[in-house]
């Protein structure tokens, strides 16, 4: 559904965007994760046509950005930082001019917005002001608008940040519930916790370029190591010692918990729970779920050590 | 089809003129233009009028009733220029123009929705106050002006309109903030004051048929300003420019790129840098060589409107002149040709000045002038009859072969910047346009002009007038 190949950006003497290649299909949710002044608002603005690659080429819904713009916007719903809302119109007719300017009628536009203002939880305040509105209000509002068009390709460019806990949290349910086997979407953040909750693919982009691209899963197990689980007894274990098997590794201990690493859990974990279950008495023994976060870290602080190492 | 792409446009416009009139910062003074100040007009216009006409004075009571209509006519039209300034910028600032060019909506149809909503409300308040002001001079007695001066003042407000809103809408584009776009809005308002001025004068004079050459050049310019918008409307550059700092290093990089190119030496600058420029500028070349004809006969036809006698030329005496001139003018002598030279630069320089704020117009009027000069000259001469080609052959030809096509080919490259300016091309912003035009004409001055004007200078000083003095009897 999307597809850039060493798509790059540059601005006179500064490179944007390097040598970048994606691969995101239908029903795919692509994190493209960076720090500020990474290059993901640029990459978005070259997906959805508006600025022209300098080089390499990307297709969007088997459109090129480069040769077939209008086509591209057709088919390209874009939320962007800054809603862009005219603050003296209310929402019907906000979303009555945008759906015009995709050349539906009044009353179809009227139809297709209906249900998303109030899946939304928006309907209420369709008549009131757009200036009036908060900050979560005017994104779920823009949101309906990239959506007016169904779009197949969602283009979500930090559409949380500046938000107040509260609002963001509203905005990525709204997110969520929009991801489909027909759509393909792509946020664009620097909030990990919003990508872990919203993704199934990760890209980090740093100064422009792509320095990872794999699932989530592939992302946590890569960069964190191996799987670490947790095993959960009824009594205190202070002092307690094992004589562990080779591949397994006591990483960390509290009270009634010891957190092991294994390297490989099907073969190793069996063995593992016979021999704690053989002297005490096994409370859970569970996989301690890897953050994004330290994937992300791990990735940065591979990158830094490659660069060192050079 | 087209019309179903303009019905796309006109959403646009739609939307911005009911987002207008919803701001009272916009209504309030439209309002006060189109309704209080047409009242003060006529209470001004009956009182003028009555103090003229007590001592006679009537034709400038007459003169002030059509003048105070286009001055009504023109006050609400100034609105359209703040509207149109912030039109692409403000929308900028505020973070709602990209979702607007997520649109799979034209540049053009951008360009025209904005354009046209930033005229049609002004200009419906300028026919209000119009008509308000018509409606008073009838309640007052005062007689309307003409039907052709009225239709007159209407063309020329609606021009007037538009010339401003396509100014500042291609400097809303082009500019990185609302300030920056105040800051360049005077190179709209001085021009636009200036022309109300001599419109004033043309009015209080009473020649109302020069009034149509001012809408036809300023319909000439409308279209020309629509033009240079459109051409470089860019997306890009309106979403990716946030600084307005000067950039010398960056002028002086563009400047040099296309003055120098990539030549090493002389000869690889006149070869790969010099010659494809006037080839490039080929058609503009053929456009100014047939004005400088057109110059002539235009110039030749204006004896019978400015006579002059023959004898005012100094023709009885010629042979004593030429002589007097080839014996202090003698060979090796510089001080003439040096003065001949820089007299051509001047008004070279002139043509560049005119033509680097005119968009290239006007930077064709000196040598059109100088050109209809000669035209005049040769016309009298031939009224007088007298040989027209021998004088030709021994005043003007001699050293006019070459610096009439070098005075042709460095105001091709001055018209050259309007020309580019008007080309479409998004991916360069106008000022870029700018200072390529401007090396472009440097290096044409340098490589070409100023060579053939030292020559024909050379020529004028030391051959001409040996040759005149050998020619004419």
């Amino acid at each position: 559904m999307i597809e850039t190949q060493e798509l790059t950006k540059i601005f006179d003497d500064f490179t944007a965007v390097n040598h970048v290649t994606l691969n995101v299909h239908s029903g795919q949710i692509l994190a493209l994760l960076g720090p500020n002044g990474a290059g993901k608002t640029t990459t978005v603005r070259m997906l959805s046509s508006i600025l022209r690659p300098s080089s390499g080429w990307a297709r969007v819904a088997g459109y090129d950005v480069y040769t077939q713009p209008s086509e591209v916007r057709k088919m390209v719903g874009v939320l962007t930082e800054h809603h862009g809302l005219y603050g003296r119109m209310n929402a019907d007719e906000y979303l009555i001019f945008f759906g015009e300017l995709y050349g539906y009628s009044r009353s179809h536009i009227l139809r297709k917005i209906n249900p998303l203002l109030e899946q939304l939880g928006m309907d209420q305040y369709r008549k009131k002001r757009l200036g009036e509105y908060s900050k979560g209000m005017r994104q779920k509002l823009a949101l309906v608008r990239a959506l007016i068009h169904e779009p197949p390709v969602l283009l979500l460019d930090e559409p949380t940040s500046a938000m107040d806990p509260e609002s963001a949290r509203i905005v990525r349910t709204a997110i969520k519930s929009l991801s489909n086997k027909e759509r393909t979407i792509i946020l664009c953040t620097h909030n990990l916790v919003e990508a872990e909750e919203l993704c199934d693919q990760i890209s980090i982009i740093q100064e422009g370029s792509i320095i990872l691209n794999k699932s989530m899963q592939e992302v946590k197990n890569s960069l964190v190591g191996s799987p670490v689980f947790a095993a959960k007894f009824v009594a205190s274990m202070d002092g307690k010692f094992f004589d562990l098997p080779d591949g397994v590794q006591m990483v960390n201990r509290n009270e009634s918990t010891i957190y092991f690493k294994v390297e490989k859990p099907t073969i190793q974990n069996p063995v593992l729970i016979r021999l704690l279950t053989e002297k005490y008495d096994l409370l859970s023994f569970e996989e301690v779920p890897i953050k994004l976060e330290d994937a992300y870290m791990g990735a940065i602080n591979q990158i830094k050590k490659n660069n060192n190492d050079e | 089809m087209m019309s179903n792409q303009l019905k796309l446009a006109l959403v646009i416009t739609k939307r911005e003129v009911r987002d207008q009139f919803r701001d009272w910062r916009i209504i309030f003074p439209i309002l006060g233009l189109t309704i209080f100040f047409p009242f003060l007009m006529n209470f001004t216009t009956a009182q003028v009028l009555q103090f003229v006409n007590r001592y006679g004075a009537t034709i400038v009571g007459e003169r002030l009733v059509p003048f105070s209509m286009m001055i009504v006519g023109f006050f609400p039209i100034s609105v359209s220029l703040v509207i149109a300034l912030e039109s692409f910028v403000g929308e900028k600032e505020r973070g709602s123009i990209e979702p607007l060019f997520n649109t799979p909506l034209l540049d053009w149809q951008i360009y025209i929705g904005k354009l046209i909503s930033s005229i049609v409300p002004p200009l419906f308040a300028s026919f209000v106050g119009m008509l308000v002001y018509c409606v008073g001079l009838i309640i007052n007695d005062v007689p309307l002006p003409e039907l052709h001066l009225i239709i007159q003042i209407v063309a020329i407000t609606i021009i007037q309109a538009v010339v401003m809103v396509a100014g500042a809408v291609v400097v809303s584009t082009q500019a990185t903030s609302v300030r920056a776009a105040n800051l360049l809005a005077s190179f709209i308002i001085i021009p636009m004051a200036l022309l109300i001025q001599g419109e004033s004068i043309v009015m209080f004079w009473g020649n109302y048929a020069t009034l149509w050459w001012v809408v036809f050049g300023l319909s000439v310019l409308a279209i020309l300003l629509l033009r240079i918008g459109l051409a470089h409307f860019s997306r890009e550059e309106l979403l990716g420019r946030d600084i307005d700092v000067l950039n010398f290093r960056w002028g002086w990089k563009v400047f040099r790129m296309n003055f120098l190119g990539n030549a090493t030496n002389l000869r690889n600058w006149y070869q790969f840098e010099v010659f494809p420029y006037i080839r490039e500028i080929r058609y503009s070349i053929l456009i100014l060589s047939l004005l400088v004809l057109v110059a002539f006969f235009v110039g030749k036809t204006q004896i019978t409107r400015f006579e002059l006698p023959v004898e005012q030329l100094g023709v009885e005496n010629m042979q004593a002149q030429l002589t007097l001139l080839s014996q202090n003018w003698s060979f090796g002598d510089f001080s003439p040709v040096i003065a001949i030279f820089w007299q051509n630069i001047r008004v070279i320089l002139l043509a560049f000045i005119l033509g680097v704020i005119t968009l290239g117009i006007f930077g064709v009027l000196p040598l059109f002038a100088s050109i209809g000069i000669v035209g005049y000259i040769m016309g009298l001469l031939g009224n007088a009859g007298l040989s027209v080609s021998t004088y030709f052959l021994g005043f003007i030809l001699p050293h006019g072969i070459i610096e009439i096509p070098a005075a042709v080919i460095a105001t091709a490259a001055i018209f050259q910047i309007g020309v580019i300016l008007a080309t479409p091309d998004n991916q360069q912003t106008i000022g870029e346009v700018w200072i390529k035009s401007i090396a472009n004409w440097a290096k044409v001055m340098l490589g070409l002009v100023i060579p053939m004007m030292i020559l024909s200078a050379m020529i004028e000083v030391w051959a001409t007038p040996e040759l005149a003095l050998w020619l004419i009897p």
